[in-house]
């Protein structure tokens, strides 16, 4: 997987500019709301020395973790079964596509109702945001397999599971893990946004905490760490993306 | 690999084929009544206008699509809708997984039919040398130019020791130079296994060069007009194209097409 030039230098040239930017809104407007690159740094650097964070980073993680995995599993399970059923895609489609217009947390206190104010919930409502990206991508990836492909795999006498797992799957891969890539984003955003209406632990929790104490330190120290690790994660999903794409 | 020309490999009998509209549409009668019998090993074209429903005989054929009427016997066991053992196929399109090197490609029927590792690799090995690509073994088809992507279709064909072939337009996206060049390897290919070949084409120079035998169809619903026999001999090379007879074989092709291939223009331009 070899990244050109523009490729590398493309995201750190936005960086550079994104920082320098962050720099002169903190000349403009001061210590009340903001904190330079610098003392963010400085103190992301001593909330991670301090022992009390890590409860709250290790919560959002796990709730981060299990969301992505239900948001994937059902997502691709979804799907392939829309994808591959033309009735059940025909009939499941405008409803998933329904969902996925509405603002999921209007739909948060039923969860929270569900699942009680806990892991469960953020959980659920992580997933709740990943899976509808995944499963319309995979769905829509399953139907455009080249037919080829599929009189290839009747040609070779393969068996309809057989056809699924050697066949359309790998021949959807690409557009499916688009929509991992895509799933991985508003899975995270639902994770946090959990965390920050309803719970009692997580970085989401550790915000809204922070919003209403004023700690501009906490609050800038914690989006950073989000934005990074969000970053870092989406810049390498992206160049597996592309490394896909390219053998399609 | 000596071919025995006399017995009868395949035999179609009054086929037809209609498609049935969805909604009560008016029905279309796509083919036939065809009557034909291929002869074990010999290499047989059809030629034929645009929409004539050559892909549909060659679908047929290979138990891709069930007939409405009429029956397809194959070494003697009737095809009904299903693949039968010994019938490969190469379509035009390019059905190269792009996923896979080109030696999983080749592998890829093998596997599926549970040959020992041992036997795929060699088989597969083999048809990468037969057809020339052996140092791209390991580079993906999109590495690759549209015609060897095409050899590797047909390898990953011939490594299944198909006793009849069939080609569907398999060079209708290359251009002129490799597509004489593939009609060698083709026709190496075909004395090499002795393989009955079935070949659909719209080019009339291809079937002339390669077949034993021409098939004419009419426009649609397709039937056979007519036979048309090129009498060559079976080590026959691209360089056939030279002589005066190859010449005369595509005239009477043309002089049948002519006015099919009229009638198939004169009904695309009523749409």
């Amino acid at each position: 997987m070899s990244l050109t030039r523009i490729e590398i230098l493309g995201p750190i040239l936005v960086s550079v500019a994104l920082l320098a930017i962050w720099q002169c809104a903190y000349w403009l407007i001061g210590d009340i709301a903001l904190r330079s690159p610098g003392q963010t740094v400085r103190f992301a650097g001593e909330l991670l020395s301090r022992p009390t964070f890590w409860p709250h980073l290790v919560e959002t993680a796990k709730a981060f973790v299990a969301a992505l995995a239900i948001a994937s599993l059902l997502g691709l399970t979804i799907g392939l079964l829309l994808g591959l059923g033309k009735t059940a895609g025909d009939v499941f489609e405008p409803m998933l596509i329904a969902l996925y217009s509405i603002p999921k947390v209007t739909l948060y206190p039923i969860l929270l109702l569900s699942f009680g104010l806990g892991l469960s919930a953020k959980i659920a409502f992580g997933a709740l945001h990943g899976f509808i990206p995944v499963a319309l991508f995979t769905m829509n990836a399953a139907r455009n397999v080249r037919p080829i492909f599929l009189k290839t795999g009747r040609v070779m006498k393969l068996s309809r599971w057989d056809v699924v797992r050697k066949i359309v799957f790998p021949a959807a891969l690409p557009e499916i893990f688009t929509g991992l890539r895509v799933g991985f984003s508003l899975t995270m955003i639902g994770t946090v946004l959990g965390e920050m209406f309803a719970s009692q632990r997580g970085l989401g929790y550790l915000l809204m905490n922070a919003i209403g104490l004023h700690h501009v330190d906490v609050i800038m120290a914690v989006t950073l760490m989000l934005v990074l690790f969000a970053a870092v994660i989406s810049f390498a999903l992206l160049a597996i993306d592309r490394h896909l794409h390219k053998r399609f | 690999m000596p071919h025995d020309t006399n017995k009868v490999h395949v035999s179609l009998r009054h086929v037809t084929k209609t498609f049935r509209r969805a909604g009560g549409g008016q029905d279309v009668h796509a083919l036939g009544p065809i009557d034909l019998d291929l002869k074990r090993g010999e290499f047989f074209a059809v030629v034929g206008p645009s929409g004539c429903g050559k892909s549909t005989l060659l679908e047929v054929l290979a138990g891709l699509t069930p007939v409405t009427d009429g029956t397809v016997v194959f070494e003697d066991q009737p095809i009904h809708g299903n693949v039968p053992d010994g019938v490969g196929v190469v379509f035009q399109e390019d059905a190269c997984f792009p996923w896979m090197t080109v030696s999983d490609n080749i592998a890829f029927g093998l596997r599926q039919a549970g040959i020992p590792a041992a036997e795929t690799a060699r088989r597969v090995a083999a048809a990468l040398e037969l057809m020339g690509l052996g140092q791209f073994a390991r580079s993906h088809p999109a590495q690759l130019s549209g015609g060897m992507r095409q050899r590797v279709c047909i390898a990953r064909t011939l490594v299944l020791q198909p006793r009849l072939i069939l080609l569907d337009e398999p060079f209708g996206a290359l251009d002129q130079q490799t597509r004489l060049l593939m009609g060698e390897e083709v026709l190496r290919l075909w004395r090499e296994t002795g393989a009955t070949i079935f070949l659909i084409t719209h080019a009339l120079d291809e079937a002339a060069m390669l077949a034993d035998r021409i098939g004419v169809m009419s426009a649609r619903p397709g039937r056979l007009l007519e036979i048309v026999e090129t009498g060559w001999a079976p080590d026959r090379d691209s360089t056939i194209v030279e002589t005066p007879e190859f010449g005369q074989v595509t005239a009477r092709l043309w002089q049948w097409l002519r006015v099919e291939s009229m009638k198939s223009v004169g009904r695309m331009d009523r749409r």
